[in-house]
């Protein structure tokens, strides 16, 4: 009986705790670092280095996650929003990155493949992509809004043709971009030892807010999301709205694109942002975001971005290899969708009550 | 005509236009591409080369008849090909042990994607999206570097032919080839014929239909809804497993990149054979036909000297929205004239 | 259980969250016999149905069919389907995508192959026989709804039903086919099914029922012979007013005299929507408040969704002052000073996840622009406003609008509409399902709204709380306006008496 007593009253805080949204990432988190910190405490070095170039950069895991997960968070931020406002997840944005990445290098080189300086400016070939990129996510927008096609099944479209047709962008070839400015978009700034893709993505996470916060997108989409006949009702654009989520979707693969390929100063169509889908569709997820649509947390989306890169850099300190990374991913992503799977949640809280009216019947 | 148009199932309609599309674009190929297409040995290679599809694809298209979608089976077969392939040459297995692993994987994943869709509704698309992963995952895990098999029992059975009496070409040095297929071909026709007859001639093939035409009304026909969603991810598995197997036959070599992007085609195909997306209308026949225009396609590219792997993937793409387009149109103009 | 009696249900009870759906429900049905099952809406008739036919599951009470000792227990509809209750219901549930014989075969019988050429004959031959123009090898889709619904009913009719309910199947049907309907019913009749007819055409409850079942508000009211039920008397009982409780009301209320009273604010000629009512002509005028009254499914709802533009008009003008204006969709009635709260408070109004704040600046939001959204402290001043005003009862402005009562989810949906300050508000059974303090509130607010000058138009099921407020109503019958009530007209009995129609005049005796 005491015991009883004792696993209600557990549940009930427990239930509480996880009602919280952001909760589920930082308990991620939590339970990924408490992990590293007793299988190898080195995981939380971080060294002072000097890069080729002689400049000072920090060096280590953390630094890894940082760096890697911000592509993450950018798209994790469009990600959430295709997710609240149409209830469902696009799964071009690995092709989609191919493609803007392919533009920004096919602006930068001209013609040619291995140009000696830069055949534009930078910015132009940021604007470019940005451009380009924006229209398949539109493409994406209208095949869902107007078309009615489910997100997924439509943007396998793009997923299909996208790294095709990033290498007919540049006929196949493979440029390189011989330029050290271009190098810092995903490397680092000379004189800054932290990853310059933090900031960029820090720069994106202040423009969301500010859009959010000096425009009412947030909640317009989440009616939409929650319920579209009623927000028709209230004089809304359903189809325009779940349109501008891709559009802005298209916007988030095209800084990733940017930081994609400054990595390399060059571009492989087959590998480049590989599977990066399936992370930021789990980063909406771990997030605490139904997938189903409706409402939406972006800084626990963000989060979630950087958890997931988080465990990816643990996997590959075990020596996973990268290939065989997947597989676990996908376990976690099962485990997420039963957990928060409607009959599932029923049946647990259907326990709940019933073992507190058998509580109450001991009583 | 109009009227019979209208009196058209959608079934039907769909189906006519993929066989006219069909054989509208192999009479082109025959006419700007030359003779090469009219050998009977250019249409069997295509059903060599897309055995393995033809199979995934049947399973493909029962999902989506039944109103879900399976993206997992890409992953299933590379996994399956992997596995034989490692059985065969490091574990000393035999073909036959090869054929049970192969479906055994096929139904574990149906199992598992068919419960969790239909016993604990969850979206099928997230569910087998993780399936593909883990699929992927594990064909790196089981072995990572691609090798050929050299199991003789096995390189053997590869390399069966079965020739078709009557048909034939004379090749170059004026010798009289005979036409043949090979067993991946046989086991594929087989595939496409049982589902056809157990589609369209069993009552129990209709409540996939019905299912997908409507779950709530499927229901209150007093059809067991969640059972037979249950079943169309059992049987996808199966013939992914399956199917992964005669893709093994057909490559004879174990990789993790087998199979990249064949749930995609396996979709397009299903799609451009004409089934709906949205459940309750397609046909087996047509699915079959969708795989041949879809290679038909690769052909025409490959011939026209287009060979560089981006057309292929494009032109695939060009086809899917076209016809996701079509369909979207053409219900809506349907619904429209009632 | 009686001697002849085919179904026997007993004191059937069935709650969800917040709502009392049945309470104690008792329902016999003999051998022979159409029985009507009456109530408006939310009286409980379909849960009753859906408990019967296993769609939903019954908290408590019994269930009795003939030839079964014990009581039966019904968990899915194929429980329901092989204990010999046939359905058809309103809403078409056959599969679109299979030919006619599919539909009328599926999911019944045993065994493996699929005989078509056997089913489309004996499906040819059951059509023929029913006299109902489609081929068994037909595609369903391409019937109309009409022939759809007759499909469904050959189906039941084929099953070899002791019990077959119809649950309001002749509302998509024109008058011939309804005649071949009850020939139909009265075929079966004869053959000893027992039929349950749900419907809200009194003139078919009339003309073919035997007996009269009557709920309301989840509860029996009574079982009647047709016989010694008169019309006026069934409304009353349907409504819950006796004849005697039906004094006249007075609407003694302060009138708008101010600018504009007597020319119309907005007006509507031969107006139709694609929603299927009958062209309708409408005015309003500034500071009135006026109805449109008629049982449900007589098209109330839908001629005010065709002036607020949420159906599609295909037909006819909209003037506002006079002035023709275009409305096509609901944020351009928005903009016109147009609000509209809709009759389905869960799937057309609330924001479920959404706060009760954002719930409540959602409409005056949009109007505001995308780019000039409220600050945080503006809305929770425009949300404390109306929670004072209107005084809802909510733990905080943040709290989701799905954890409130009914009625306080309706009462936000009415600030929503109120913050943005309409001229024209339509309130579309603003106080269904709430109670009755609520109720009252909500009429005070009405007519305290239309005495500054707020035109008001009032749709509700309860005709005393349309007397109490307005001062104009619009009877509606059969998707069609049917009269026009004023002054002295306004009673009880006269209410009734239109929406009844024919010439039935014994409520005035």
């Amino acid at each position: 009986m005491e015991k009883n007593k004792k696993s209600s009253g557990v549940g009930a805080f427990f239930s509480k705790l996880i009602r919280n949204q952001i909760f589920i990432p930082i308990a991620a988190l939590l339970l990924l670092a408490v992990f590293n910190l007793i299988a190898d405490p080195s995981f939380y070095k971080i060294t002072l280095g000097y890069n080729s170039a002689g400049d000072p950069v920090l060096s280590g895991y953390l630094m890894t996650i940082l760096d890697y997960g911000s592509e993450l968070a950018i798209l994790a931020i469009g990600m959430t929003l295709v997710t609240a406002a149409s209830g469902g997840q696009d799964i071009s944005v690995g092709a989609a990155i191919a493609i803007a990445g392919s533009v920004i290098l096919r602006v930068l080189c001209g013609g040619n493949s291995r140009p000696d300086e830069l055949q534009a400016p930078i910015i132009v070939a940021f604007l470019a992509a940005c451009v380009v990129a924006m229209l398949f996510g539109a493409f994406n927008g209208v095949l869902v809004a107007y078309f009615k096609i489910q997100p997924m099944v439509a943007t396998l479209i793009l997923f299909t043709a996208g790294r095709s047709i990033a290498a007919w962008i540049n006929n196949n070839e493979l440029p390189i971009v011989n330029d050290v400015t271009f190098t810092y978009f995903g490397g680092f700034i000379p004189g800054i030892p932290i990853p310059t893709p933090f900031f960029i993505a820090v720069i994106c996470m202040i423009i969301m807010a500010l859009v959010l916060k000096f425009t009412t997108l947030g909640l317009y989409t989440q009616a939409v999301g929650i319920n579209e006949k009623s927000s028709r009702l209230n004089g809304l654009n359903p189809a325009f709205i779940k349109f501008l989520s891709f559009v802005i979707l298209g916007l988030c693969v095209a800084v990733a694109a940017l930081i994609k390929v400054s990595r390399l100063s060059s571009i492989n169509y087959s590998v480049i942002a590989k599977d990066i889908e399936m992370d930021a569709i789990l980063a909406v997820a771990l997030g605490g975001n139904a997938l189903s649509g409706g409402k939406f947390n972006m800084p626990a989306s963000i989060l979630g971005a950087y958890v997931i890169q988080f465990l990816t850099t643990t996997l590959y300190k075990f020596n996973v290899q990268s290939d065989a990374l997947p597989a676990y991913k996908a376990i976690v992503v099962i485990l997420l969708v039963v957990i928060s799977a409607p009959t599932v949640r029923n049946k647990i809280s259907g326990f709940f009550s019933k073992q507190k009216a058998k509580a109450k019947g001991a009583a | 005509m109009k009227q019979k148009f209208k009196n058209m199932s959608d079934t039907n309609l769909l189906l006519t236009i993929t066989i006219v599309v069909f054989f509208a674009m192999y009479l082109g190929a025959i006419i700007f591409q030359g003779a090469g297409f009219l050998k009977p040995q250019t249409f069997f290679n295509m059903l060599i080369a897309n055995s393995a599809l033809i199979i995934t694809s049947c399973g493909m298209s029962l999902v989506m008849i039944t109103g879900g979608i399976d993206i997992s089976v890409g992953g299933v077969v590379a996994l399956v090909s992997m596995s034989c392939a490692v059985l065969l040459d490091y574990k000393g297995g035999n073909v036959l042990e090869a054929l049970l692993l192969a479906i055994g994987i096929g139904l574990a994943f149906g199992l598992v994607q068919g419960y969790l869709v239909a016993y604990l509704d969850i979206q099928p698309f997230i569910v087998t999206l993780a399936g593909m992963f883990f699929a992927r995952g594990m064909t790196t895990i089981v072995h990572t570097n691609p090798f050929n098999v050299e199991n003789e029992a096995f390189v053997a059975l590869k390399d069966t032919r079965i020739t078709i009496p009557g048909l034939g070409s004379v090749n170059k040095l004026g010798v009289y080839v005979p036409a043949y297929v090979n067993i991946g071909v046989i086991v594929a026709l087989a595939v496409v014929i049982i589902l056809f007859v157990v589609l369209k001639w069993t009552k129990y093939g209709r409540h996939f239909y019905a299912v997908g035409g409507n779950r709530q009304s499927a229901l209150m026909l007093g059809i067991n809804v969640k059972r037979t969603v249950f079943v169309s991810h059992l049987v996808c598995g199966l013939l992914a497993g399956i199917g992964g197997f005669v893709y093994f036959l057909y490559v004879g070599s174990g990789s993790a990149s087998h199979a990249s992007g064949m749930e995609m085609n396996a979709i397009a195909s299903s799609i451009i054979g004409g089934t709906m997306l949205t459940g309750g209308v397609g046909n087996i026949i047509g699915t079959l036909f969708g795989v041949l225009s879809l290679s038909t396609i690769q052909n025409i590219v490959s011939s026209a000297g287009l060979d560089q792997a981006w057309w292929t993937g494009i032109t695939i793409a060009a086809m899917l929205c076209i016809f996701l387009v079509v369909q979207s149109v053409v219900m809506a103009r349907k619904k429209k004239a009632e | 259980m009686k001697e002849k009696s085919v179904l026997e249900m007993r004191g059937i009870y069935k709650s969800f969250p917040g709502v009392l759906a049945l309470q104690g429900v008792d329902f016999t049905l003999c051998e022979g016999e159409i029985h009507a099952l009456m109530g408006e809406n939310g009286a409980g008739k379909s849960t009753l149905i859906k408990v019967l036919t296993g769609v939903y599951e019954k908290d408590g009470g019994e269930i009795f069919l003939k030839g079964l000792d014990k009581a039966a227990i019904i968990r899915s509809p194929q429980d329901a389907q092989r204990l010999g209750i046939s359905t058809v219901y309103q809403e078409i549930t056959l599969c679109p995508n299979l030919s006619v014989a599919e539909n009328m075969y599926i999911g019944r019988s045993e065994g493996i192959g699929q005989n078509w050429k056997k089913m489309n004959e004996s499906a040819d031959k059951i059509l023929q026989s029913l006299d109902i123009p489609a081929k068994s090898t037909q595609q369903l889709s391409s019937c109309s709804i009409a022939i759809q619904q007759m499909v469904a009913i050959a189906r039941a009719v084929d099953m070899d039903c002791k019990v077959l309910i119809l649950d309001e199947p002749t509302s998509s049907l024109d008058e011939q086919e309804v005649e071949k309907l009850f020939g139909l019913m009265r075929d079966l009749k004869e053959k000893g099914v027992g039929i349950i007819f749900v419907t809200h055409f009194l003139d078919q409850v009339y003309e073919v029922c035997d007996k009269i079942t009557v709920l309301r508000d989840g509860k029996l009211v009574g079982e009647y012979e047709i016989k010694d039920l008169p019309r006026v008397q069934l409304v009353s009982k349907m409504l819950g007013k006796e004849l005697d409780d039906m004094s006249d009301i007075k609407n003694d209320n302060e009138v708008y005299k101010g600018e504009g009273a007597d020319s119309s604010l907005f007006e509507a000629e031969g107006l139709q929507s694609n929603a299927g009512i009958k062209p309708f002509d409408f005015y309003i005028k500034k500071g009135e408040v006026n109805g449109f009254t008629g049982l449900l499914g007589s098209g109330r709802s839908e001629c005010v969704r065709a002036i607020f533009g949420a159906d599609r008009v295909i037909a006819g003008k909209l003037k506002k002052n006079g002035k023709e204006i275009k409305i096509r969709k609901p944020l351009d009635a928005m903009k016109q000073g147009i609000a509209y709260l809709p009759e389905d408070r869960k799937v057309d109004g609330i924001i479920g996840d959404l706060s009760v704040r954002d719930n409540i600046i959602l409409a005056a939001q949009v109007l505001n622009g995308f780019f000039k959204p409220f600050s945080k402290a503006q809305a929770y001043k425009f949300a404390d406003e109306y929670i004072k005003l209107l005084e809802i009862k909510t733990a905080s402005a943040d709290t989701p609008i799905k954890s409130l009562s009914g009625g306080n989810q309706q009462k936000v949906i009415l600030g929503r509409w109120l913050l943005t300050h309409p001229e024209y508000l339509i309130l579309d059974e603003p106080t269904r399902g709430i109670d009755v303090g609520t109720k009252i509130e909500i009429q005070k607010l009405v007519l305290k709204l239309a005495s500054e000058g707020m035109s008001v138009t009032f749709i509700s099921s309860e005709t005393d709380e349309m007397l109490r407020t307005c001062s104009r109503l619009i009877v509606m019958r059969d998707r069609k306006v049917v009269g026009e009530l004023n002054g002295d007209e306004l009673t009880q009995v006269m209410i009734m008496n239109t929406i009844a129609g024919g010439d039935e005049k014994d409520g005035e005796k």
